[in-house]
């Protein structure tokens, strides 16, 4: 397909997610090592709770958030902390961070969590978003925000209305496709705490309409479970319908201020894997320590979605995958438009990973030569913020911060979806990536030489003040004495 | 006669879009203004002038060349030299040396006496404090001016590399 | 085990300038085809000097701008421009014309400027300017189309070649005998001399809609222009603001007085309003950014073109007003940045 055929509306990408999908979720091998980054949520990094040679128990909390925003973290297994030492990590591109690493003694023996177990209707909705906190939960679309921050921020008068994502518009992923396929019941059930955590009136469940299977399943758990509150939508799978900022554009024909949150027009958008680990923490007691990775491309010998605790190399996946084809040539967590590509696979999978695709040149087409931007405007056209990527790129060269504002630089969400399109292969996403923190900078020198100028402004008249009154009162103090008495 | 009649009507109406079309577009600003805005606002006075207005001003009038100011650095100058249409050339080395990174006072707060000169020395009301009572930079208004360094009786007031913006 | 990274997105769709432009050869070659239906093959020597031009002087810029040249010549950029001059040239016009209009836009007002993308101007149009200002005799020597009441001569495919590269015909035949002024021409000539519209408009070198010959040509031009819209290499704005401009201005004009102006159909039909339309102002290098920005380019080019058509001295009006337009880019681009998502409007 040609980019060209793919431009109307937004980016019609090729999906390629029936490789991964044809089975159902599989229990991912146990490894003996698990290693659990401290920093692996946004935010704060966790505070350790345990230290080496402690013994922990599965499901164990092993680091709490630290003040502000930030998530706990639980042990996956039950061993033995052999270390808290920086470890290279996936969502640091493979840079090292202080990792807890546990040694698993294949005893899963359980932390007793009967406590964590509850009835959501009988706690208020502010002990509702701290029990969720405890379980640590984040959001799963990726960006693993802490779910309880998220929540906190959005409550307002009326309850925000709740979006939950099941839009997984990115290529290669499918692990949200085959949660709603097998666990539409933990999705809606999850659902309805969030409704309850939230005052809430309405849930909106956003699914695409390339995955009818997903979709029968979960019309069923709603019906089952006769909740008029949620409701499901479906969405056309156009990429990046999935974004949360687009999504409540589709869904709600609103948008979120350029400046603000979703809460600010009375949303709050969580996904639906995020809904499905609440579900399992306050029915099961199980905290956030596994979660589906989708496993695919044209490097790995077998596809599929597996059942992950948190901690597990990525070697162990690939190998429970039958391990990498000759073609093997790239390794990306998260989906083939915005994943990271990693250097090696000796990293742990966490609460953030979504996917691993090993790619072969079949998957990646490699980029053509770059040619001059000829301003076809292909990507102003499939722009879903509505920038004109064109000019961004000519104002780049040489670096115009002025013009770069005024043409929305920041308000570039890195998609992709313009570097996909673009016949002079520009990698325009890499240049705005990098160009962005630049003009910030710039724009806070701006904004702080503007507020000296303010300030030296009113020192000099306040200056300028005194010393008037000043003289003022020495003339009012000499006229007395040469004033006649009377 | 039709022509005539056409071509006045069709440039009335050009003159009225372009009339409405730069209606919201702001006001002519003076020379001086659009110096300013260039300039980086330590209010410093390395370039000789009581601050970076009077600097503009002066500049404006032709009173000062635009290679004076060693906070801005060869960006200022350049972008200076832009907007005056003259030739870019480096700062001055009699107004002082263009630093390396941004830097802002610092108050060691343990031999500060409360003397107040530091706040009165400072053009940018950048230091609180009280008479005899310990004074503190504000670190994300400070401009890194040095002002306030000579007239310290006790030195207790150091530079140090200002901090990265916090987002 | 290691693998190289690369920076996201890990997949682009297969797509390149030289597509682009090659596409937009193909999309001409049915305007082409009548165009040496009508007027013999001498469009076709056109070309192939003015590619040939084109090629050397892109190479010669390349290699005096230290580029690499295999990529910029194989994108086809220059053989565009080529092909969009030496469709505005006479088809006998001498080989030193299209030369020099075809080196001139791609040597100054190509590569002066930055070389492909960075053109404010569209290169075949200056190449164009010049050559009419410059030499208007002989750019307004067309040749009278072939048809059945009207007098044609025909020239082979080897007394063409001779006519453009020498200068000399046949000895059966003189100039005057092989030229005529275009349509545009023919009826600002004949208007002027003082005849009515009707009068100016029997001459044998009119037909139906507009000129003979040329009304067949532009539906050829607008069919590959709507194979252009279908393939999304262009996208609407341009030629509907730009058609919808000159309808409207012709029509305004036909209303007032049909005497003396002619009406929307005889310009849709004639000259280079199709081929402006669809392939000259729709160069996005030189054209406006966003699709309201380009809705006004392509509107003030459709007025332009009307107001020199009719009260200018020129054969055809679209070249200046592209670039005249041209000229306006930035200003309109000013004015023009789309809303973005989560700011006010």
């Amino acid at each position: 397909m040609t980019a060209r055929e793919l431009l109307a509306g937004g980016l019609r990408i090729e999906a390629h997610k029936q490789r991964s999908t044809k089975a159902p979720i599989r229990a991912a091998s146990l490894v003996e090592r698990y290693v659990i980054p401290l920093d692996q949520h946004s935010g704060l990094p966790a505070v350790p709770l345990v230290k080496p040679a402690d013994r922990v128990r599965m499901w164990q909390p092993i680091a709490q958030p630290a003040p502000g925003i930030s998530a706990w973290l639980h042990a996956p297994v039950s061993g033995e902390v052999i270390a808290i030492e920086p470890r290279p990590a996936p969502h640091r591109m493979g840079a090292p961070t202080l990792s807890i690493v546990i040694a698993n003694d294949g005893r899963d023996e359980r932390f007793d969590n009967a406590a964590a177990i509850v009835s959501f209707e009988q706690i208020s909705p502010n002990e509702a978003c701290e029990h969720i906190a405890r379980g640590g939960i984040v959001g799963l679309g990726g960006a693993a925000f802490p779910t309880a921050n998220k929540l906190e921020s959005s409550l307002c008068e009326n309850g925000p209305q709740l979006l939950l994502n099941g839009a997984e518009c990115e290529p290669y992923i499918s692990c949200d496709e085959v949660l709603m396929r097998e666990r539409a019941e933990d999705i809606v059930f999850g659902a309805r705490a969030l409704l309850h955590a939230l005052c809430s009136p309405n849930c909106t469940i956003a699914i695409e309409d390339d995955v009818p299977e997903a979709q029968a399943a979960l019309r069923q758990a709603v019906d089952k479970a006769a909740d008029p509150r949620v409701r499901i939508k479906v969405v056309p799978a156009i990429y990046p319908a999935g974004g949360e900022r687009q999504l409540i554009a589709t869904v709600f024909d609103a948008e979120v201020p350029h400046d603000g949150l979703p809460a600010d027009i009375g949303v709050v958008c969580q996904n639906v894997g995020t809904a499905a680990a609440i579900a399992r923490w306050i029915r099961d007691g199980q905290p956030l320590v596994s979660r589906i990775v989708t496993v695919t491309g044209d490097g790995v010998r077998e596809a599929g979605n597996w059942e992950t605790r948190i901690g597990t190399p990525f070697s162990s996946l690939i190998a429970d995958c039958g391990g990498y084809t000759e073609r093997m040539s790239r390794l990306i967590m998260g989906g083939s438009m915005m994943g990271t590509s990693l250097s090696h696979d000796d990293l742990p999978v966490v609460k953030a990973t979504n996917c691993i695709i090993a790619a072969s040149a079949l998957d990646l087409q490699p980029r053509g030569l770059e040619m001059p931007c000829i301003r076809c405007g292909n990507c102003s056209q499939v722009c879903p913020a509505f920038l004109l990527p064109q000019q961004l790129h000519w104002y780049l060269q040489p670096f115009d911060g002025g013009q770069l504002a005024r043409h929305g630089l920041l308000d570039c969400i890195e998609c992709g979806c313009c570097d996909y399109v673009c016949p002079s292969q520009i990698p325009l996403v890499e240049r705005f990536r990098e160009a962005k923190p630049l003009l910030t900078r710039e724009l806070d020198a701006h904004l702080s030489a503007h507020a000296a100028r303010a300030r030296f402004l009113a020192r000099n008249e306040r200056l300028a003040r005194l010393e008037a009154e000043h003289r003022a009162k020495l003339a009012e103090k000499r006229r007395p004495k040469n004033e006649p008495t009377s | 006669m039709i022509t005539a009649l056409v071509t006045i009507v069709v440039l009335a109406a050009l003159a009225g879009v372009a009339s409405v079309a730069t209606a919201g577009a702001p006001r002519e600003i003076s020379l001086a203004d659009r110096i300013d805005a260039l300039l980086p606002q330590t209010q410093c006075r390395r370039c000789t002038f009581e601050g970076c207005r009077p600097y503009a001003e002066a500049i404006a009038r032709g009173a000062a060349d635009i290679n004076q100011c060693p906070p801005g650095g060869e960006r200022t100058a350049k972008a200076l030299a832009g907007l005056m249409g003259v030739e870019p050339k480096p700062v001055g080395k009699e107004f002082g040396v263009v630093p390396d990174h941004p830097a802002v006072a610092f108050i060691e707060e343990d031999a500060c006496i409360g003397c107040t000169k530091c706040i009165q020395a400072c053009p940018v009301d950048a230091i609180v404090g009280a008479s005899r009572h310990m004074h503190t930079v504000i670190a994300a208004d400070c401009t890194g001016c040095e002002l306030c360094i000579p007239p310290c009786p006790v030195d207790c007031i150091v530079m140090r590399p200002a901090p990265a913006v916090a987002r | 085990m290691t693998f190289p990274t690369a920076p996201a997105p890990h997949v682009v769709a297969h797509d390149s300038v030289g597509r682009v432009m090659r596409i937009v050869i193909y999309a001409l070659l049915p305007t082409v085809a009548l165009h040496v239906v009508f007027f013999g093959a001498g469009l076709l020597v056109q070309i192939v000097l003015g590619a040939a031009t084109a090629l050397i002087s892109e190479a010669l810029a390349l290699r005096l701008r230290r580029k690499p040249l295999e990529p910029f010549l194989k994108d086809g950029s220059a053989i565009v421009t080529a092909m969009l001059l030496a469709l505005c040239l006479p088809p006998l016009a001498p080989w030193w014309l299209v030369v020099s209009g075809t080196a001139f836009a791609v040597l100054l007002a190509k590569h002066l400027y930055g070389g492909l993308g960075a053109n404010p101007f569209n290169p075949a149009m200056v190449g164009y300017a010049v050559l009419l200002v410059s030499f208007p005799v002989q750019l307004l020597q067309w040749l009278p189309p072939a048809g059945m009441d009207i007098e044609h001569v025909k020239l082979s495919i080897g007394e063409t070649i001779q006519a453009i590269l020498t200068g000399s015909l046949p000895s059966r035949l003189t100039w005057d005998a092989v030229t005529s002024p275009t349509p545009l021409d023919a009826l600002r000539t004949n208007l002027k001399m003082g005849m009515t519209m009707a009068e100016a408009q029997a001459a044998p070198i009119f037909g139906t809609l507009g000129g003979r010959g040329w009304e067949w040509i532009n539906v050829a031009t607008l069919a590959g222009g709507l194979a252009l819209l279908q393939l999304r290499i262009i996208r609407w704005h341009i030629p509907v603001a730009m058609l919808s401009a000159i309808v409207v201005c012709a029509s305004l004009m036909y209303m007032i007085d049909p005497g003396t102006y002619a009406g929307p159909i005889f310009h849709l039909t004639s000259g280079a309003s199709v081929l402006g339309a669809f392939f000259i102002a729709t160069d996005p290098i030189s054209a406006a950014t966003s699709d309201r920005g380009r809705l006004i380019y392509g509107a003030g080019i459709g007025v332009l073109t009307y107001v020199i058509r009719t009260w200018g001295g020129y054969p055809d009006g679209v070249a200046f007003a592209v670039l005249l337009m041209n000229l306006s880019v930035p200003l309109i681009d000013r004015y023009t940045i789309p809303r973005i998502y989560g700011h006010a409007r």
